[in-house]
């Protein structure tokens, strides 16, 4: 469905129509403005985090209220911000790529969709009855024995979106690997659609050891189980190990979509086919592979003894090799290429030595007995901050102005996309580099103050300044979203001069994206038609037929079902009846689920004919 | 996919292979196996915990604790049910819904009556020693982890008995093959889970 028809529905029926979509392209929308919003909750308690950091002794914020932002700032930015953008990318661009007309399991995309943002809307929800403040790693027992019921917000809101992600992974596996069109091998998917792969195979192996350590959780506070109470035999090195066996593979999860979007954006904006195409394939999933052996770098200091550490060390330092095979190629890359610096290809650009900077200090980081001296100092949050914002939410940027003419049909603005950079970039590196020497310096992470005389007051306040130039860019970036919205430029079907077949198709393309689906005759497809051939992707099918899911409503109710029972869950310890509420929403989840399963639901078709009358303005 | 899906197949006719004759059918076949790899590391995180927390602040340990007459029996009732599920999936192939139906009614009661036993078992263990979900870790990670085995087996057994009803006027068609069939791997995923637990639990209980 193009814009154009979306602006004659009234309100009610566009926002009926989002409620029960299951078009990858609509659903990359839902995940980006919801994503989008929750970047700017995150966004705001890290302000006010630097705020209460600005100066010496400062009382801007309570300690406790400290201790609720700095974890539903990392919590936020994690699962409801950065995972959800990457869910936008990859729902608008994997099918597109691969030359296909959805994802495998449409609906299955909405259920993830509708689960994330459930969960997400719980968790922060927290906020009017206090919010979880044991960090967002939540050790047991400081999360266990946490007072009130933030902490609880933060199981169920967690467990419920993170059930939507592991569908998302499911999805987005078998879509890759049974929808391609016909030549499609696997080694001519985009590196976006190959890294959109390894990811999907890390969600799947890396989420269920989160929802065991939060079923673990949810039996201790709720339930009265002694998984991490000692006194009851329990054990919290348990909580560290699930944490971390999902939480490392979750930063590869992040940034391995951001590598790929960066390979597609460094090539076409370089005029030059990707440097060691079959190397990046073999560094990502290298990297996917080894991303699993180092979750216990995160636990030096834990006490698991000198030859576990020794070899966490290794396996971790052994991951810089694939990455710098990466960061070479795309290096090479634009050596000798026609570039463009576009407002993505800067972004693009800035990432690059950024990242490398995050990079290095994690190979630091990784040196276990050096790591004691830096555990838990503000050089380890400059760190992950330099992976995260240098690698993960400058790519979120980049591929938001590479893909926005595929999303929405407009060119976001170039010299505005460009004046967002500059600030964001400046102040990036300002709130960022300096915490590295503070963190030296022994400053320790999520103190709520720090005191006058120990040398850290210029360093913050350096910091803090830097995050306001941050929130500056970032709202520039905004003010582009609208001013290009209301009146941008339409974008053609190629605004770039890519490379890939997504943009073979209109932009935004019809909703059933490839009215023949095409034949693919060699890596980059799209540059193999211009060189080759006449500029335009030879069907592999006469014209006919189209079958296209159903939408529905029900994705919608499942995720509402698991709300409310996490509602009623989380509540019933202070009074049973809450239990009701529980099994409400159990029962409408399960109910939902028994309507999806005994319902027929067969889709319906697009007649050749229609195609054909719509002929000449889609293709 | 269209009218010609819901087709009740009969004996004799094509394909052979009804559950994967359609993209949506392959794409289920493929969707699940990933499933079961997700829920392989769920049951490894939770054989992990346990062993961590075996016999840890428990009065009773494994060793006192478990039997394993009626184990024993829950395993060969629970192994058989697999095999009984391979027979429907055998007559589905041939297109026989009839005896399919039959073999799962059998899968079914079989199910059923593992489930009926393990919740004697776990009374049990309430009842004369005190065992319970709160006592201790041992207690938490036990439950837990049994528990969670259980659980799918009961919603196996909802998932089954839905598609016997659902489909039993209507027949076998190429719509509703790939869901029988991904019910019948995730009925084999969960007797493989049990023999892990039958020796990790149970038999290494006992020993020590």
């Amino acid at each position: 469905m193009s814009t154009a028809t979306a602006q004659k529905q009234g309100f009610g029926a566009t926002l009926w129509d989002y409620l029960t979509t299951v078009d990858h392209k609509k659903i990359a929308i839902l995940y980006l403005v919801s994503g989008g919003i929750f970047f700017l909750a995150g966004g705001l308690e890290a302000l006010l985090i630097r705020i209460q950091l600005m100066v010496p002794d400062n009382n801007f914020v309570s300690s406790g209220m400290y201790n609720q932002l700095i974890t539903m700032h990392g919590t936020t930015m994690i699962f409801l911000a950065a995972m959800p953008f990457i869910f936008a990318l990859m729902n608008i661009a994997v099918p597109l790529q691969i030359g296909a007309r959805d994802v495998a399991f449409p609906f299955l995309n909405s259920l993830g969709f509708w689960l994330f943002f459930f969960g997400g809307v719980l968790l922060n929800l927290s906020w009017f009855t206090g919010a979880p403040d044991a960090g967002w790693t939540a050790y047991a027992p400081l999360s266990t024995t946490s007072p009130g019921h933030g902490m609880d917000f933060y199981v169920l809101g967690l467990q419920i979106s993170g059930a939507g992600t592991l569908i998302g992974g499911i999805n987005f596996l078998v879509t890759i690997i049974n929808m391609r069109a016909p030549g499609m091998t696997y080694m001519r998917m985009p590196l976006f659609t190959w890294t959109a792969l390894v990811t999907s195979v890390l969600i799947l192996f890396a989420f269920p050891a989160l929802t065991v350590g939060l079923f673990l959780m949810m039996f201790d506070r709720l339930f009265g189980a002694g998984f991490f109470d000692p006194t009851m035999g329990g054990n919290h090195v348990i909580w560290e190990h699930l944490f971390w066996i999902f939480g490392h593979p979750e930063v590869y999860i992040l940034v391995l979509p951001i590598f790929g979007l960066f390979s597609d954006i460094i090539s076409t904006f370089s005029k030059k086919r990707l440097f060691g195409y079959s190397a990046m394939v073999f560094a990502t999933v290298l990297i996917g592979f080894l991303g699993f052996m180092v979750w216990a770098h995160h636990m030096f200091t834990t006490g698991l003894g000198p030859i576990a550490n020794s070899i966490f060390a290794i396996a971790t330092m052994a991951i810089a090799v694939p990455t710098g095979i990466k960061i070479f190629n795309w290096l090479f890359t634009m050596w000798g290429g026609v570039i463009r610096m576009t407002a993505a290809m800067l972004w693009t650009v800035a990432f690059i030595p950024s990242f490398t900077l995050g990079g290095f200090t994690g190979v630091m980081l990784a040196a276990a007995a050096a790591d004691f001296q830096y555990h838990d100092t503000y050089f380890v949050v400059a760190h992950f901050h330099y992976v995260i914002v240098g690698g993960v939410v400058f790519g979120v940027f980049a591929g938001l102005h590479y893909w926005w003419p595929k999303m929405f049909g407009k060119i976001l603005d170039e010299k505005l996309g460009k004046l967002a950079f500059w600030p964001f970039f400046i102040g990036f590196h300002l709130t960022f580099f300096i915490q590295h020497f503070l963190g030296l310096m022994g400053m320790p992470r999520r103190y709520w103050v720090f005191h006058s005389g120990d040398g850290l007051d210029l360093g913050n306040l350096i910091s803090t300044i830097g995050a306001f130039f941050m929130t500056l860019g970032t709202l520039i970036f905004l003010y582009n979203v609208i001013i290009t919205s209301i009146k941008g430029e339409k974008a053609s079907a190629d605004p770039w001069d890519a490379r890939t077949l997504e943009w073979s198709i209109p932009s935004p393309p019809p909703f059933y994206n490839f009215k023949q689906t095409p034949l693919v005759r060699g890596l980059d497809p799209l540059w193999v038609e211009k060189r080759q051939g006449n500029g335009k992707m030879t069907p592999a099918e006469p014209l006919g037929d189209i079958h296209m899911p159903n939408n529905s409503f029900i994705p919608f109710m499942i995720s509402l079902g698991s709300f409310v029972m996490g509602y009623g869950l989380i509540y019933q310890v202070d009074d049973s009846r809450w239990l009701f509420v529980a099994i409400a929403g159990l029962l409408i989840t399960l109910g939902s689920m028994f309507v999806r399963s005994v319902k027929d639901d067969l889709g319906y078709h697009i007649h050749k004919e229609d195609l054909e009358e719509k002929g000449a303005g889609s293709e | 996919m269209s009218d010609e899906q819901l087709q009740t197949l009969k004996p004799g006719q094509s394909p052979h292979e009804p559950e994967k004759a359609t993209l949506e059918g392959k794409n289920k076949f493929l969707g699940f196996w990933f499933f079961l790899g997700g829920e392989t590391v769920l049951f490894a995180s939770l054989f992990g915990t346990y062993l961590a927390l075996k016999d840890k602040g428990a009065e009773t340990k494994a060793q006192e604790l478990f039997g394993l007459e009626l184990v024993f029996i829950m395993t060969i009732i629970l192994l058989t049910s697999s095999l009984t599920s391979v027979y429907a999936i055998y007559h589905m192939k041939n297109l026989d819904f009839k005896k399919m139906q039959l073999w799962l009614g059998i899968t079914v009661l079989l199910g059923a009556s593992f489930l009926g036993l393990e919740i004697y078992e776990f009374q049990h263990y309430v009842h004369e020693y005190h065992h319970t979900f709160t006592s201790s870790a041992f207690g938490s990670a036990f439950y837990t982890l049994v528990g969670f085995h259980g659980g799918h087996v009961l919603f196996g057994l909802l998932w089954i008995v839905t598609l016997m009803v659902r489909n039993a006027k209507r027949g076998l068609n190429l719509y509703n093959a790939p869901k029988y069939y991904v019910a019948s791997l995730y009925w084999h995923f969960i007797d493989v889970v049990w023999v892990f637990i039958f020796t990790v639990v149970y038999l290494m209980g006992k020993v020590g």
